[in-house]
C-alpha cells in the first residue's frame, strides 16, 4: 500500500496544558476523515512521537469537525514556565504530528498526488 | 453539591455576611441551583437574574468583536475593530495562566500597578468612538488590582472629556490569596489537578491565587448600565458569552445557548488566530495578514451565531481556519467545563455561508459542575538560557562540541541542577528526536543550553560560563552581542478546583460613573 505523509491529508494546531499537549488533527477533505480515524491510533500516534512524548496518549473523536484531537502526556518538561524547551508551549506539535506517514488506499494516493 | 454552611468556621461566616450586609440593594449574587437547600441560598436565588426587564431583550443579532487575545498581542487590534466597522461589543482577554503572578509582584513594588496597564490608554483612545457607536468594553485587564484599574480608566474617560458618560463596572471577589489559609483549615486541600499534591507542600511559596469565574456578575454590571466591565481572573470565554446572556436574557439552565456562547468565546479569546494568523492550511494563500482582522461573532438569540471580520481587513475566515482554533487547547471535546455550562465541541456544525462568513450551529451543553477551577501561581526557583551560533563549515559538530565543554565545566565547577537541557536551533529545537539525524552540512545552527535550579547561584555561575566558549571553544562562533544571559525566577502554575460555593457567594459588582 502507497505511503503518503500526514501533512497532505490533514491540518492541525497543537496547544498546552500543563504538562500535555494537545494536537488537533483535522481533515483536509472531510472524505479521507474516516481514513485517519483508522490509521491515527493512540498507538500508531505514540510510537510516532517516540522520545518526544513521554507518557501515554489519548484520543477523542469529533466526526462533525471531521478532526480527531490527541493529549500527549509528558511531553513539555514539565510544562508552562518550568519547562526549558523552546516549545515549552507545544506549538509546533502540530506540524511534528503532520510528519507522519500514513498507509493510504491506491486511490487516495492518486487522488491526493494526481499521479498514476 | 454537598452544602457545607452548617459545619463552616465561625469565622468564614462571619465573614459572608458582613460581605452580603454591604451588599447594594440591587446587587446579584450567584449561586448554582442545587445550592438551593440553603436559607441563604433561596433568597439569592429569589433576586432576578439578567435581564429581568424585558423591555432591555434583544431580538436582533449583535456583534462581540474580540480585540485581543493575549496581553502582548496587537496594540491597535481593539482599534480597528470600534473603527472599521459596526460591533456591539468588544472583549479583550488580557491573562495567560501566570500573567497574575507578574501583577502580582508589580503591586508589591508600587501598590497602584497589579493591573493590565495596556488597558488605560487604549480606554483613553477608544471610549469617545464606544459612547458614540454605543460600544461596551469587558477585559479581564484587571488583574490583582481592579480599584487602581477602575480608577486609571475613569480617569482616562474624563480626560477624553467623557464626565457622565461612562460607567465602569467592576467584579470583585475571584482573589482568594488572602483567604488561602482559612480555606485549607477548613479542609479544602487545593490539590494539584495535575499531579495530586496538596497546596500545603508549596504555601509558603504561592504568589497569587485567582477562582476563574463565570458570566453572571459581568452580567449584572452590563445590566446596571456598565460602559466597560473590568474583571480579575474571569473565565476567558465568558468575555464573549456574558453580553449575549445580557441581550437575549438566556436563562442559567439555558445550556444549549451558553455552550454555544462559550464556544463563541473559544473562537474569539485568541484574537486572529480564529482568522487566518497561525493557520496550517493554505498559510501562503492567506492574504494581508499585516492587516488581519480579528474575529466578530453575530450572535443571534436562538444561540446560532456566525463568525465573521470587517470587511476590507486582511485574514480569512473560512471552515479550516475556525476549526484549527476550535481544536486549539482542547481537552475531552465532550466536556470543555465552565462556571456556566459543560459545552460538548463534538456536536458543533460548521457552515461556510458567504466570503469570510462561517455559521456556527447545533451546540450542545449541560449543567455546569459544583467546582470553580482554581489558578495558583508559586515561586519554583530559577532559570537561565544561553545561546551561541556556529557557522559552516561542521557547525553541528562544533555546537555539539561546544555543548560537551559548557557541560564538562558546569561538573567541574560542582553545579547542581534540577535539569539542563541541550538543543540545536535549525536541527531539533522543535521536533527533537523526530527531526532525524543532523542535517548535511547545514550552513549554520545555533547551540541553545538551559537550566534550572531551586537556588539562584548555581543558574547565575551558569550565566556566566556561555561567553568563555568564544574564545575557549569550537571556532566560527558568534551571536554573543546580547550578553549575559538573565537569570530568571520561575514562577510555575498551580491549577486546582474549588467548591463554587466558596466563591459564587462572595462575588461583588460594583459600578461607578466617570
Amino acid at each position: 500500500m502507497p505511503k503518503l505523509p500526514l501533512l497532505r491529508l490533514a491540518h492541525a494546531r497543537s496547544g498546552d496544558k500543563g504538562d500535555t499537549v494537545n494536537v488537533g488533527v483535522i481533515a483536509i477533505r472531510p472524505e479521507d476523515y474516516p481514513l485517519l480515524v483508522e490509521r491515527l491510533t493512540v498507538e500508531a500516534v505514540k510510537e510516532h512521537f517516540r522520545g518526544l512524548v513521554h507518557g501515554p496518549v489519548e484520543r477523542f473523536e469529533l466526526p462533525n469537525l471531521h478532526a480527531l484531537n490527541f493529549l500527549l502526556h509528558n511531553a513539555l518538561g514539565g510544562g508552562g514556565t518550568l519547562s526549558l524547551m523552546t516549545d515549552a508551549q507545544g506549538k509546533t506539535f502540530s506540524s511534528a504530528m503532520l510528519r507522519m506517514e500514513i498507509d493510504v488506499p491506491d486511490e487516495v494516493y492518486r487522488r491526493v498526488t494526481g499521479e498514476g | 453539591m454537598t452544602v457545607e454552611e452548617p459545619a463552616r468556621g465561625s469565622a468564614r461566616r462571619s465573614r459572608g455576611e458582613n460581605i452580603l450586609i454591604r451588599r447594594s440593594p440591587e446587587s446579584n449574587v450567584f449561586v448554582h441551583v442545587t445550592d438551593l437547600p440553603t436559607r441563604r441560598a433561596r433568597h439569592i436565588l429569589a433576586t432576578p437574574y439578567a435581564n429581568a426587564d424585558p423591555s432591555t431583550i434583544m431580538d436582533r443579532t449583535i456583534r462581540i468583536a474580540s480585540g485581543q487575545g493575549f496581553w502582548g498581542d496587537r496594540l491597535d487590534a481593539p482599534v480597528e475593530q470600534v473603527r472599521r466597522g459596526p460591533i456591539d461589543y468588544l472583549m479583550l482577554d488580557y491573562l495567560a495562566e501566570v500573567t497574575m503572578s507578574i501583577l502580582q509582584k508589580q503591586r508589591s513594588r508600587d501598590p497602584a500597578q497589579g493591573y493590565a496597564r495596556d488597558f488605560v490608554p487604549l480606554m483613553g483612545e477608544i471610549l469617545p468612538d464606544c459612547v458614540e457607536k454605543n460600544i461596551r468594553v469587558l477585559a479581564n485587564a484587571g488583574g490583582v488590582n481592579l480599584p487602581a484599574c477602575r480608577d486609571a480608566v475613569l480617569d482616562a474617560a474624563r480626560k477624553a472629556g467623557l464626565h457622565g458618560k461612562v460607567r465602569v463596572g467592576v467584579v470583585y471577589g475571584d482573589d482568594i490569596m488572602d483567604r488561602l489559609e482559612d480555606l485549607l483549615a477548613r479542609g479544602h486541600e487545593l490539590r494539584n489537578m495535575d499531579t495530586g499534591r496538596p497546596l500545603t507542600d508549596v504555601l509558603d511559596r504561592v504568589q497569587s491565587a485567582n477562582a476563574y469565574i463565570g458570566a453572571r456578575p459581568m452580567v449584572e454590571a452590563l445590566q446596571r448600565g456598565a460602559t466597560v466591565v473590568i474583571t480579575g481572573r474571569s473565565t476567558d470565554t465568558a468575555l464573549t458569552y456574558a453580553p449575549m446572556i445580557h441581550a437575549f436574557g438566556w436563562a442559567p439552565d439555558d445550556y444549549d445557548r451558553l455552550a454555544a456562547g462559550v464556544v463563541a468565546g473559544h473562537i474569539n479569546e485568541c484574537g486572529a488566530q480564529a482568522t487566518g494568523g497561525n493557520c496550517l492550511l493554505d498559510w501562503q494563500s492567506i492574504p494581508d495578514l499585516d492587516d488581519v482582522g480579528f474575529p466578530i461573532i453575530e450572535a443571534a438569540p436562538d444561540g446560532t451565531f456566525v463568525v465573521t471580520k470587517h470587511d476590507g481587513t486582511g485574514g480569512r475566515v473560512s471552515i479550516g481556519t475556525v476549526t484549527e482554533q476550535l481544536v486549539y487547547e482542547m481537552g475531552d471535546p465532550r466536556e470543555y467545563i465552565t462556571p456556566d455550562v459543560v459545552a460538548d465541541f463534538t456536536t458543533i456544525r460548521l457552515e461556510q455561508v458567504g466570503p469570510d462568513r462561517v455559521r456556527v450551529h447545533g451546540v450542545k451543553g449541560r449543567p455546569p459542575t459544583d467546582k470553580l477551577k482554581v489558578s495558583i501561581s508559586y515561586s519554583a526557583g530559577y532559570k537561565a538560557v544561553g545561546t551561541l551560533v556556529y557557522a559552516w563549515p561542521d557547525a553541528v559538530e562544533k555546537a555539539m562540541a561546544a555543548d560537551r565543554i559548557l557541560r564538562s565545566r558546569l561538573e567541574r565547577l560542582g553545579l547542581r541542577f534540577d535539569e539542563i537541557r541541550t538543543e540545536f536551533v535549525g536541527w531539533n529545537a522543535t521536533h527533537g528526536p523526530l527531526a532525524g539525524p543532523p542535517p548535511a552540512d547545514a550552513p549554520e545552527v545555533q547551540l541553545r543550553v538551559a537550566v534550572r535550579a531551586a537556588d539562584r547561584a548555581p543558574v547565575e555561575r551558569f550565566t556566566r560560563e556561555i561567553a568563555p566558549l568564544i574564545l575557549t571553544g569550537p571556532p566560527s562562533v558568534t551571536g554573543f552581542a546580547g550578553g549575559r544571559p538573565k537569570v530568571e525566577e520561575v514562577v510555575a502554575f498551580w491549577p486546582a478546583l474549588i467548591d463554587r460555593s466558596e466563591i459564587e457567594p462572595m462575588l461583588r459588582v460594583e459600578v461607578s460613573e466617570a
